[in-house]
């Protein structure tokens, strides 16, 4: 079986947004142009409250993704967690719609006997382990996050590390919201390796609005624009994933 | 923590009551909980009168998984890491089908709770025990993953250690499936997440400090730098040293090969402590120099051939016990 490129946008965030659009309604759009969303609410001390974490849930499910809500010192653990779940999900949506094209009906995984599951599985592990990842990483720098930023850091490259020792190929990009001018603003670039991300986090300055709907809008082009350059360049028309679980 | 919240929701089983196999049609009462984590609920149930411990989870694939994992352990001859799988099948809760996989029960302390009940030298047969489980395990291309002491139950008498959580286990040459940070090389910046034996053998390294430091410690400058340190300030980890190291720096290439030099130190280790504490019985301090050195050539002169049959006696105890714990392991 062969699947193109998974694309994700892992949405880092300590609390609400409060300008723009509904980040809810920009993660359905991601999801209807294939697109994971997953979602890391990084507490303090404190606990976020009602309506962040509402929101926070919110994007993962119309996402398609996966939702965590941790204190900082688990930050690492929990981006590989979530970014290999999500995968995983996403993997296992398109296996089981291959087959219910070969068992017909809405059959899917589940419906196999438990013993016949297995063999599935291991199509999905090795799937896992081979299909190429893009990630677009969207970072709050909002004045709360101020001194979370260190520790994200240390998550990005623990993520970098992670996929990097799977098979497939992985590419990484990084943004921040909200910009110096815009809603967003690039950090780093398509690239397979996260190390050069600690000389950039150390000038980064907080402050300032959570646009995170105009933040998730703006990314998604991002992905278009790759899209279509890599198809320029290469010719070859890549089947994306269309949807995701 | 939103995951968590549904599994526990849905997976919320009081006990007594009957969980009914869809496919296999064997019947399950729940007697307790055992203990929870991302992948799971594991109940302790009985099966016509058997105590069983049952997995269950709303994710149906992370147990397919786990029994894939579980599977490919009971084709590896002699291994008795993991528990033996007995059943698999769904749970039709009302409308939801909840996935479980029922398997033997594993009862005794956990690894950091058995050496502190039992003391200090259980250590390394305990490391020991672990070491040709793991080479086993190695041999049939897998890598355990997430190795940890909280995983580790020691059964028994006779004290035998064997593993409760295999959702880490990864096809070697992968990329290792889950992992506990203090564990994992990847986050102490000493070598890659790609599963090979190595890997596992970092982890038993790892597992030693944390006997030594049950709270664990946190990365402050990482790499072997700081991990030297702390076995350097930690009594009970001198005499592994010199195995420490080499594990934490990948220098071993198999279990094998880290259990053979784990067993030759121990060796000329309890030479060393028998002739110490015999050297020492002095209780007064203030000995002068002169007398101290001679009675400290009058032991020599005993000491060699004393030493000798100590070696010898230590060295059959010891080649003794592998002995029964081969012949006990098939």
């Amino acid at each position: 079986m062969k699947t193109g490129a998974l694309r994700q946008i892992l949405l880092i965030t300590d609390g609400c947004s409060n300008t723009g659009e509904d980040p809810i309604a920009m993660a359905a759009l991601a999801k209807e142009q294939g697109i994971t969303i997953n979602v890391i609410g990084v507490m303090e001390k404190d606990i976020i409250d009602e309506q962040g974490l509402t929101e926070i849930e919110g994007i993962a499910l119309s996402g398609g993704g996966v939702s965590q809500v941790v204190y900082s010192q688990q930050l690492s653990q929990t981006v590989q967690m979530v970014t290999r779940k999500a995968m995983t999900q996403t993997l296992q949506g398109v296996v089981n719609r291959e087959l219910q094209q070969i068992l017909g009906g809405g059959n899917t995984v589940e419906d196999l006997p438990p013993d016949k599951r297995g063999e599935v599985m291991e199509v999905v592990d090795e799937l896992g382990e081979t299909v190429e990842l893009n990630v677009l990483i969207l970072v709050d720098t909002s004045a709360s996050m101020k001194h979370k930023l260190p520790t994200v850091k240390e998550a990005l490259l623990d993520l970098s590390l992670s996929l990097n020792a799977r098979a497939g190929e992985n590419r990484f990009s990084v943004f921040v919201f909200p910009g110096k001018r815009n809603d967003v603003e690039k950090l780093l670039d398509w690239t397979p390796k996260l190390e050069s991300l600690t000389s950039i986090f150390a000038k980064l300055t907080t402050g300032g609005m959570t646009p995170t709907g105009p933040a998730l809008r703006e990314a998604l082009t991002y992905f278009k624009k790759k899209r279509s350059l890599r198809s320029l360049l290469s010719g070859d028309d890549e089947s994306f994933i269309e949807e995701s679980v | 923590m939103m995951m968590n919240h549904s599994l526990k929701s849905l997976c919320k089983v009081s006990p007594g009551t009957p969980i009914n196999g869809k496919w296999h049609g064997n019947q399950y009462k729940i007697i307790k909980e055992l203990g929870y984590g991302a992948n799971g609920i594991v109940y302790l149930t009985s099966h016509n009168g058997v105590q069983v411990a049952l997995k269950m989870s709303d994710n149906g694939m992370s147990i397919t998984s786990e029994v894939n994992v579980l599977k490919s352990f009971a084709k590896v001859q002699g291994s008795t890491l993991g528990p033996v799988l007995l059943d698999v099948d769904d749970w039709m809760s009302g409308s939801d089908r909840i996935s479980f996989y029922v398997m033997e029960y594993i009862k005794g302390p956990d690894l950091l709770t058995f050496i502190h009940q039992r003391g200090e030298s259980w250590i390394s047969v305990i490391v020991l025990q672990l070491l040709s489980d793991l080479q086993k395990m190695h041999e049939n291309g897998w890598v355990f993953g997430d190795l940890k002491p909280e995983n580790l139950i020691i059964m028994g008498p006779p004290p035998r250690i064997r593993c409760i959580d295999v959702g880490g286990t990864t096809i070697n040459g992968r990329a290792i499936k889950e992992f506990t940070e203090f564990f994992d090389r990847g986050y102490w910046g000493l070598g890659s997440r790609k599963a090979d034996p190595s890997y596992d053998l970092f982890a038993v390294g790892m597992i030693m400090l944390n006997i030594a430091y049950p709270k664990r410690f946190t990365k402050t400058t990482g790499g072997m730098d700081q991990l030297k340190l702390m076995i350097e300030k930690s009594r009970e980890l001198s005499m592994y040293k010199g195995i420490l190291y080499k594990a934490l720096n990948g220098q071993f290439s198999s279990a094998v090969q880290m259990r053979g030099e784990l067993l030759q130190s121990l060796q000329t280790q309890q030479t060393r402590t028998t002739t110490k504490t015999k050297t020492k019985p002095s209780p007064q301090r203030q000995h002068n120099v002169s007398q101290k050195t001679v009675t400290r050539q009058a032991y020599r002169k005993k000491s060699n051939k004393g030493g000798i049959i100590e070696t010898l006696i230590v060295l059959s105890v010891i080649s003794m016990l592998y002995f029964l714990y081969i012949w006990l392991s098939f």
